[in-house]
């Protein structure tokens, strides 16, 4: 058998760590994972937040980032031991034989120096290529990315091109060496929904026809299931399954892996359209101040008592900005907000106590939207004083309740945000917001910074307490598995409107206009062979048109 | 209009203004106290005849608004109106001696830039390690003593234990550079080193900011050598606050030449200044006050035009 | 409790230090304040651990009554510049429109002037009192506080939780004195530790061009006044204040850096 192309055995890694109040201790982030890769092959490693994907990644350029330490195994590039190789050494083979495309590429990119300048440097700088073959190479490049004006595409400053165009480049940048091994690092997480597939089959296009390994990095299984030959699945720093992409999809073994492929399906059942509305939302247009443009135009939107309505679209739709036109944090230019049966004042200091109390928010980031300096007690608590009065032990047996409602039970009244998960941190926001005992909680991205795992833990919890307390939702998100898991009727925006509304069953049912259709279809699917399908049909209905 | 030549216009068009208004402030500044501006000058011992001359001389009949105007006007015109000390032509004292100032200053800026970006990039290149630390402390100690004491330190030293240089730094106009450069030698010295502290430590902050960069790990990732990681990727968008670093301890060492040179009793603006605030004389103070805040308001106006220039977003518009 | 690491620790006794040396300088002074006891620019002995002064005083205690002039004007300064700057920035921050921009705009310009400059413009007519000094340092240096505060809350005022206070109806109390002012105070106190030093820096220095404290008080800057002509002669006199100074200078540093970086550790939060 050939020589693998990468090959690491026993790997371990190290970090210091700082914690606060504390001595600083060394902490294992990676144990024992061994894994091989072949010429040509890719090998998806997949896993929540903290399972070291990302570390094990980049080991293979034996790069630590942020004092990172590998500190034991071996990992060999074509029967190299690279991990303890010299500085010189690694310089030879990082941006050569090694090279990575990192997931925010608006950021791994110099501002100050044009895009080519950036694509080739590497190729000059270890002689690879003159500069003519290199830049023809970029070129050549650019156009199998399905970069616009591949000729002239290089001349352009970063700035200066889109997210989704910029991951592209990036992907140059990485192939343009004509490297053995690439590492993709959640390479289309930050792109929206209906680029991240353009991407994703460019991506994998040019896998295939450079012939290069690569290490696929991501958190979500079914982009890895389009891409991978094979899937190592980590949690923690340890190894948990490792297998051919058909075994893991199809007949995971351990018990993790079937939650991580589980996840994400739940279904909600719709409930009936009878309940009262309890918020009207009437031909809202908004704009920000100091700009000519609407973000808004005309939003028309129900919900019902004991509902949720899901507002869904990709960034720059205008679905957050129509959960601060109305909490009156953006007052509309024209429009109405009835909420339950009174007009409310556009702006927030014209809203009534009451008005405030029963509209309650919670925000994406839980770390933000609360006070690092106050006790998870006093931030629940608060409310409770601020709305009802509650004083001493009243105040304390009430704010346990609430612990006890969204599943926290004893011992967390006293701790600080920053001693919290972040699956915590987002519990303890939605007891702040039903302290208020509100009518209507606005729930803006709320499980989108959270693993898939924790995430359904959070669905789980606002639909009991829905059931149990009556409120309403207004459920913004851009995750179309989140939708289903959780609304009843649903809103498509796409820049600044509404394009569709109405029950969950018909918003997901066929005929769909255009911009819906798109969406839907863009969302990956958990199943081999699913991108495939999608861009052969969008290619037979653009030849049919 | 290119959006960069209208930022810079903007800017430029900014700094008038605010020297306008620091002039307006410079002015009141003189007009402050509750009573009258000619017995604190005098004091109280002064006769009727003589404030009546100095309410005079000063205009003090005349309401505030109408004397800065005249003294706007006057400056506008050259004319930064006489001394009530002795007398003397305000604009032609200042000449001189602006000169002498302006030498000692570049001399200690073009000493101090270059060695303090140099010692920021070596401090960044090996940061937290030794020469990074040995910097690190050489510089706060000499931010830590006012420049006036560290002016005496070094006189002590090479003026009079190990006499190298002159204690008192006299210049003139029949001097030749070299003579004049040994003259400077020890104020020169002490602007640069309370100078260099400063803009070390700035810049080693600007460009470490810099440094904690995505692109510069792509940079790392891509095989390139330290150092050209720093050259090539890393300076080119630490140019901005770099400048803005040198061009606030520029305007910073236009401020510290007033105390150097009275310690070295170097005949320039500063030393012209303090003479003058203690003999009460305000057509001198309010003349040096404005060049000052000329010289430190253009030099913050040349940081903001070059950081302008420098950034590619708004050099390369969509 | 977090330990105190020993550079922190080493700044902490020297400002303690040389606090009570300012608090107690009767009791620690060997002679009288402006009391005549030796001759001219004596050596130190015995009699005079630093040697005596121009007129023949002790040297150790003006510098004893010295560091307690300079110290408390330079205290008294920084918590006027403080309490001015601070709330005046917070203020800023939180009510933002025009006040804001009003506020915003007269700190650009007072700094568009520097402050040694500006200090001396004004000077030149007001009669040199300690409360003078005081109103015209603490009020110039206020401008630094301003930018500083207004800048720290500015960044929190965004924080959700602070949207989250505002969605709740709380008050503008609540949200200044609650949400943003636990949060701001440590940068805040930090920045205090710089702004003292440059105090003593500024006092010492006016003081040294003789428009500060006037004799016969003593202070550090004035100590190098009286004594600077004895440097031709080798008289070290007047360099004690720098070795006072910059101890005190570097103490305090020391424990500013301490407290900021406390913060930072606490802020980051990146444990998990």
């Amino acid at each position: 058998m050939a020589e693998a192309l990468l090959e690491i055995r026993d790997l371990k890694i190290e970090a210091t760590s700082y914690p606060p109040g504390e001595r600083p201790r060394d902490v294992v982030l990676v144990d024992g994972v061994s894994l091989t890769l072949q010429k040509g092959r890719v090998l998806g490693l997949i896993g929540e937040s903290g399972a070291g994907k990302s570390t094990i990644g980049l080991s293979a350029m034996a790069y630590g980032r942020g004092g990172v330490r590998l500190t034991g195994g071996t990992i060999r590039l074509r029967g190299d031991e690279i991990r303890t190789a010299s500085a010189a050494g690694l310089r030879a083979i990082r941006g050569q034989r090694v090279t990575y495309v990192a997931q925010s590429a608006a950021a791994a990119f110099n501002p100050a120096k044009k895009l080519m300048e950036q694509v080739i440097e590497t190729t000059l700088l270890h002689g690879l290529a003159s500069r003519t073959e290199a830049e023809a190479r970029a070129v050549a490049l650019f156009a199998k990315l399905g970069l616009p004006n591949p000729d002239t595409f290089g001349q352009r400053f970063p700035h200066q091109v889109s997210g989704g165009q910029l991951q592209r480049a990036m992907t140059a940048m990485a192939l343009c060496p004509k490297p053995d091994l690439v590492i993709f690092d959640e390479p289309t997480t930050a792109l929206d929904v209906t680029t991240q597939i353009d991407v994703l089959a460019a991506i994998k296009e040019a896998i295939r026809d450079t012939g290069v390994g690569a290490l696929y990095i991501t958190h979500d299984l079914a982009v890895v299931a389009q891409v991978s030959d094979d899937i190592m699945v980590l949690r923690h720093g340890k190894m948990v399954e490792y297998g051919s992409v058909d075994q893991i999809i199809n007949a995971p073994r351990e018990a993790y892996t079937q939650a991580l492929i589980s996840v994400r399906q739940m279904e909600h059942p719709e409930k009936p359209a009878e309940a009262p509305v309890v918020l009207s939302v009437g031909q809202v247009t908004a704009r920000y101040r100091g700009t000519h443009f609407d973000v808004l135009k005309n939003v028309s939107v129900d919900l019902r008592a004991g509902q949720t309505l899901a507002v869904v679209g990709e960034s720059g739709s205008g679905k957050s900005t129509l959960a601060r036109a109305i909490t009156g944090l953006l007052p509309p230019r024209s429009g109405t907000i009835r909420f339950a049966g009174r007009e409310l004042s556009r702006d927030l200091a014209g809203r009534s106590k009451d008005d405030l109390r029963e509209l309650q928010m919670i925000y994406q980031m839980a770390d933000v939207a609360m006070n690092p300096r106050h006790t998870v007690g006093q931030i629940i608590g608060r409310p409770l004083e601020f709305y009802f009065g509650l004083k001493g032990a009243a105040k304390q047996t009430r704010i346990q309740q609430l612990l006890d409602e969204i599943e926290m039970g004893r011992g967390f009244a006293d701790r600080y945000p920053a001693e919290l998960s972040g699956g915590q941190k987002q519990r303890v926001c939605i007891a702040r917001a039903l302290a208020a005992k509100p009518r209507l909680i606005i729930c803006d991205e709320v499980t989108s910074a959270l693993d898939p795992l924790v995430a359904d833990g959070i669905l789980k919890l606002l639909l009991d307490l829905q059931k149990v307390e009556g409120v309403a939702y207004l459920f913004i998100t851009h995750d179309l598995a989140t939708v289903k898991a959780i609304a009843d009727s649903i809103a498509v925006m796409y820049r600044g409107a509404v394009v569709r509304y109405g029950a969950k069953s018909d918003v997901l049912a066929p005929p769909y206009d255009d911009y819906t259709d798109l969406l839907l279809s863009s969302v990956p699917e958990m199943r081999l062979g699913w991108l495939e399908e999608v861009i052969a049909s969008r290619r037979m209905e653009s030849a049919g048109n | 209009m290119h959006p960069v030549v209208k930022l810079v216009a903007q800017r430029i068009a900014l700094g008038m203004l605010l020297l306008l208004a620091a002039s307006v402030l410079i002015f009141a500044g003189t007009q402050i106290l509750p009573g009258d501006v000619a017995q604190a000058i005098l004091g109280q011992q002064a006769t009727p005849v003589a404030l009546a001359n100095l309410r005079a001389q000063m205009g003090l009949d005349q309401p505030a608004y109408i004397r800065y105007f005249e003294w706007l006007f006057g400056v506008l015109h050259g004319d930064l109106g006489h001394s009530l000390a002795n007398g003397q032509d305000v604009a032609g004292e200042i000449m001189g001696r602006l000169g002498n100032t302006l030498f000692l200053a570049s001399t200690a800026a073009v000493i101090a830039v270059p060695t303090a970006i140099l010692l920021g990039l070596v401090s960044v290149r090996y940061q937290g390690r030794w020469p990074d630390k040995v910097i690190s402390a050489v510089t706060l100690s000499t931010v830590s003593v006012p420049e006036f004491l560290l002016g005496y330190i070094l006189m002590y030293l090479f003026a009079v234990e190990y006499p190298i240089a002159p204690s008192v730094a006299m210049v003139d106009d029949t001097m030749g550079l070299l003579a004049k450069l040994h003259a400077v030698l020890l104020p020169a010295t002490v602007l640069v080193l309370v100078v260099l502290g400063h803009m070390m430590r700035m810049t080693r902050a600007a460009i470490l900011n810099v440094m904690q960069s995505a692109y510069i790990e792509t940079a790392e990732l891509k095989g390139i050598r330290p150092f050209l990681v720093i050259f090539r990727h890393a300076f080119p968008n630490a140019i901005s606050p770099v400048v803005n670093v040198v061009m606030i301890n520029l305007a910073y060492l236009v401020v510290g030449v007033v105390v150097v040179e009275v310690v070295f009793v170097y005949p320039g603006m500063g030393q012209y200044l303090v003479d003058h605030v203690a003999k009460r004389d305000v057509p001198v103070v309010q003349a040096c006050g404005l060049v000052f805040a000329a010289i430190y308001i253009g030099l913050n106006m040349l940081a903001d035009v070059i950081s302008i220039l420098a950034n590619p977003r708004l050099r390369h518009p969509k | 409790m977090r330990r105190i690491p020993l550079s922190a620790l080493i700044g902490l006794v020297i400002t303690a230090a040389y606090l009570l040396a300012a608090l107690f300088a009767p009791l620690i002074a060997p002679y009288g304040m402006a009391d005549v006891v030796g001759g001219v620019w004596e050596p130190s002995s015995s009699q005079f651990w630093l040697g005596t002064d121009g007129i023949g005083r002790d040297v150790l205690t003006r510098m004893i009554y010295g560091g307690q002039t300079t110290i408390a004007v330079a205290l008294a300064a920084t918590i006027l510049s403080f309490t001015t700057g601070s709330i005046l920035g917070f203020t800023a921050a939180v009510v933002g429109g025009w006040v804001d921009q009003l506020l915003s705009r007269f700190i650009d310009l007072v700094m568009a002037i520097p402050t040694l400059i500006f200090a001396l413009v004004v000077l030149s007519v007001m009669p040199v009192t300690m409360l003078t000094l005081i109103l015209v340092m603490g009020l110039l240096d206020s401008t630094r506080v301003f930018r500083l505060a207004r800048a720290v809350a500015v960044d929190i005022a965004v924080m959700d939780y602070v949207e989250a206070a505002r969605l709740r109806g709380e008050r503008r109390g609540w949200i200044i004195f609650r949400e943003i002012l636990p949060n701001a105070l440590s940068p805040l106190v930090a920045e205090m530790g710089m702004r003292f030093i440059f105090q003593v820096l500024f006092i010492s220095t006016l003081s040294f061009l003789g428009l500060g404290v006037q004799p016969p008080l003593a202070d550090w800057g004035g100590i190098v006044k009286e004594n600077k002509d004895g440097i031709v002669y080798g008289i070290p006199a007047a360099l004690y204040p720098a070795i006072a100074i910059a101890t005190l200078a570097i103490s305090v540093n020391l424990v500013a850096d301490w407290i900021l970086n406390r913060t930072t550790s606490l802020k980051g939060g990146r444990n998990g």
